[in-house]
């Protein structure tokens, strides 16, 4: 029952979406009936399209997203554990934390061509920096008596950075790796429109470009459907690995 | 009590830089003896330097000017022979209490079966039997500060250093545990070094209250205290009360310069 509330608003705007269409306020050029929509959409799935590319798109994403939250979450942590590091590091990750890193797409092309290797790399590069920084904060923010406590019970400088201060810098790490997930179906669905030969992303632009609309925003509906999914899922292993907390 | 004082603090000064601002000298010349088995308190206003003796002594800080020595050797950081317990409890907040209390017997390298055995019982010593899979955000402060009691004992330290260990809790609670303290100690014989500002606490628990001196700490005076703890009536005991008093007119010197130091 609470469940239907909540979603009671989405379901408002598909009716509102279909009537819309059908009543002719907004042209059928521009927007395809709800209900086409997911009939195509139907189409792609049994047809095996929606499988194929979401295939590509979610090895290319998990993927880069991994190797980022592997290689972003220990830069921060060593960042916060070693001054020098710190001093070396961090004028560049503030230089290219703001920077737009879809501009990085001709590039990552450029190195490493048309391919998946080029969308992982993009993705890597693009949603490293939100975990490094969370990883940073959080080990900065660990408390100097749990590392005391740890070092008089024996454990060795070395001991102390694995058994308190990654757990310090957990949630923090968690909440980085969260806005990097988003960041992550971004850079995907860009790239992918741009310059791929599959993977939801081309799909979408290669439907667009045939003018097959009712397919296209199935193709939208489904991205934008897997990112909720996928943030979803996270935040509930998110909880599971926080429950130590209140 | 053997001869050989077992700590040693000679000449020790200390002086705190913050990141920001300009340092600040925390400690100045200060030197006491601990023996084997004995319970001192130190004392003083807040910001006299009474924890960062504390952590100096649990080679948490080093030690730039003057020398510490337990059972005759220089200390060359923390280890297990010098448990600790913070105010706040200091606690791993994403282990459970078992997890807690075995985290500093895996570092001892004992046998599982051992290690499990002797959680438990320090776990049951402090009166946490069903609390061993509770998180630390699950107790009161109380819970949390037996928890962290039954975590350092369990790695059987010679010392325990106490860093105002009921400070954070609740006047009930604080008494409780001071004679739970007491009986800890009288049952496991440790050296134990409390810190402290509340006056009436320090003669209770310890048999010699070092008065630190207001910002730098030095020693001003050192109080012996001797009383029948057993005695339930020792509150009101007149010579208790006249060393409370006595101890009271030394730190309130200092408690008034700390105060007038601030305010100039």
């Amino acid at each position: 029952m609470k469940a239907l509330i909540k979603y009671l608003p989405l379901a408002l705007l598909a009716v509102a979406w279909e009537a819309a269409v059908r009543l002719g306020l907004v042209s059928r050029d521009l927007l395809p009936p709800f209900t086409q929509v997911i009939s195509a959409g139907w189409t792609l799935l049994t047809a095996g399209d929606l499988w194929l590319n979401g295939a590509a798109s979610l090895y290319r994403g998990g993927t880069g997203l991994a190797i980022a939250v592997a290689v972003g979450g220990t830069l921060g942590i060593v960042m916060a554990w070693w001054r020098p590091v710190n001093a070396f590091v961090s004028p560049l990750v503030e230089m290219l934390y703001p920077m737009p890193k879809s501009a990085l797409i001709p590039i990552t092309v450029l190195w490493l061509g048309f391919g998946d290797g080029s969308k992982i790399l993009l993705i890597f590069l693009g949603c490293m920096l939100p975990v490094t920084i969370g990883a940073y904060n959080g080990a900065r923010s660990c408390d100097r008596v749990l590392v005391w406590s740890a070092r008089s019970m024996g454990a060795s400088r070395l001991r102390v950075l694995w058994d308190v201060v990654v757990p310090s810098a957990m949630p923090e790490l968690l909440n980085g790796v969260r806005t990097a997930l988003a960041l992550s179906f971004v850079l995907l669905v860009s790239s992918e429109m741009i310059v791929s030969r599959s993977g939801l992303g081309h799909l979408i632009g290669l439907l667009g470009e045939g003018g097959v609309y009712d397919a296209m925003f199935a193709v939208v509906l489904a991205v934008a459907f897997l990112g909720f999914f996928a943030d979803r899922l996270y935040q509930m292993f998110v909880r599971r690995v926080l429950q130590w907390r209140e | 009590m053997s001869d050989t004082p077992q700590i040693v603090v000679e000449g020790v000064s200390h002086t705190y830089r913050p990141p920001r601002g300009r340092e600040v000298l925390a400690l100045e010349n200060v030197a006491i003896e601990v023996h084997r088995r004995e319970f001192v308190a130190l004392l003083g206003p807040s910001g006299c330097g009474k924890s960062t003796l504390l952590y100096l002594i649990g080679g948490f800080l080093p030690t730039t000017l003057g020398a510490i020595r337990v059972d005759g050797a220089p200390i060359s950081g923390p280890g297990p022979d010098r448990g600790i317990v913070f105010q706040h409890f200091a606690l791993f907040p994403w282990k459970t209490v078992r997890a807690n209390v075995l985290y500093g017997l895996e570092k001892l390298g004992l046998a599982r079966e051992e290690r499990d055995r002797r959680a438990q019982s320090y776990i049951d010593m402090v009166g946490l039997c069903g609390f061993e899979d509770s998180y630390p955000s699950q107790l009161s402060g109380g819970m949390k500060q037996r928890a962290a009691i039954a975590r350092t004992l369990a790695i059987d330290p010679k010392i325990l250093l106490m860093d105002e260990p009921f400070g954070a809790l609740d006047a009930q609670t604080r008494s409780l545990m001071q004679s739970e303290l007491l009986r800890i100690w009288q049952r496991t014989h440790k050296t134990v070094i409390f810190v402290t500002h509340d006056v009436q606490e320090a003669v209770y628990l310890a048999e010699r209250v070092v008065v630190l001196s207001a910002r730098p700490g030095r020693v001003k005076a050192i109080v012996e205290a001797r009383f029948d703890r057993a005695d339930p009536d020792l509150f009101k005991t007149v010579p208790f009360i006249q060393k409370v008093g006595e101890v009271w007119g030394l730190v309130r010197d200092e408690a008034l310069k700390a105060q007038g130091g601030r305010e100039s």
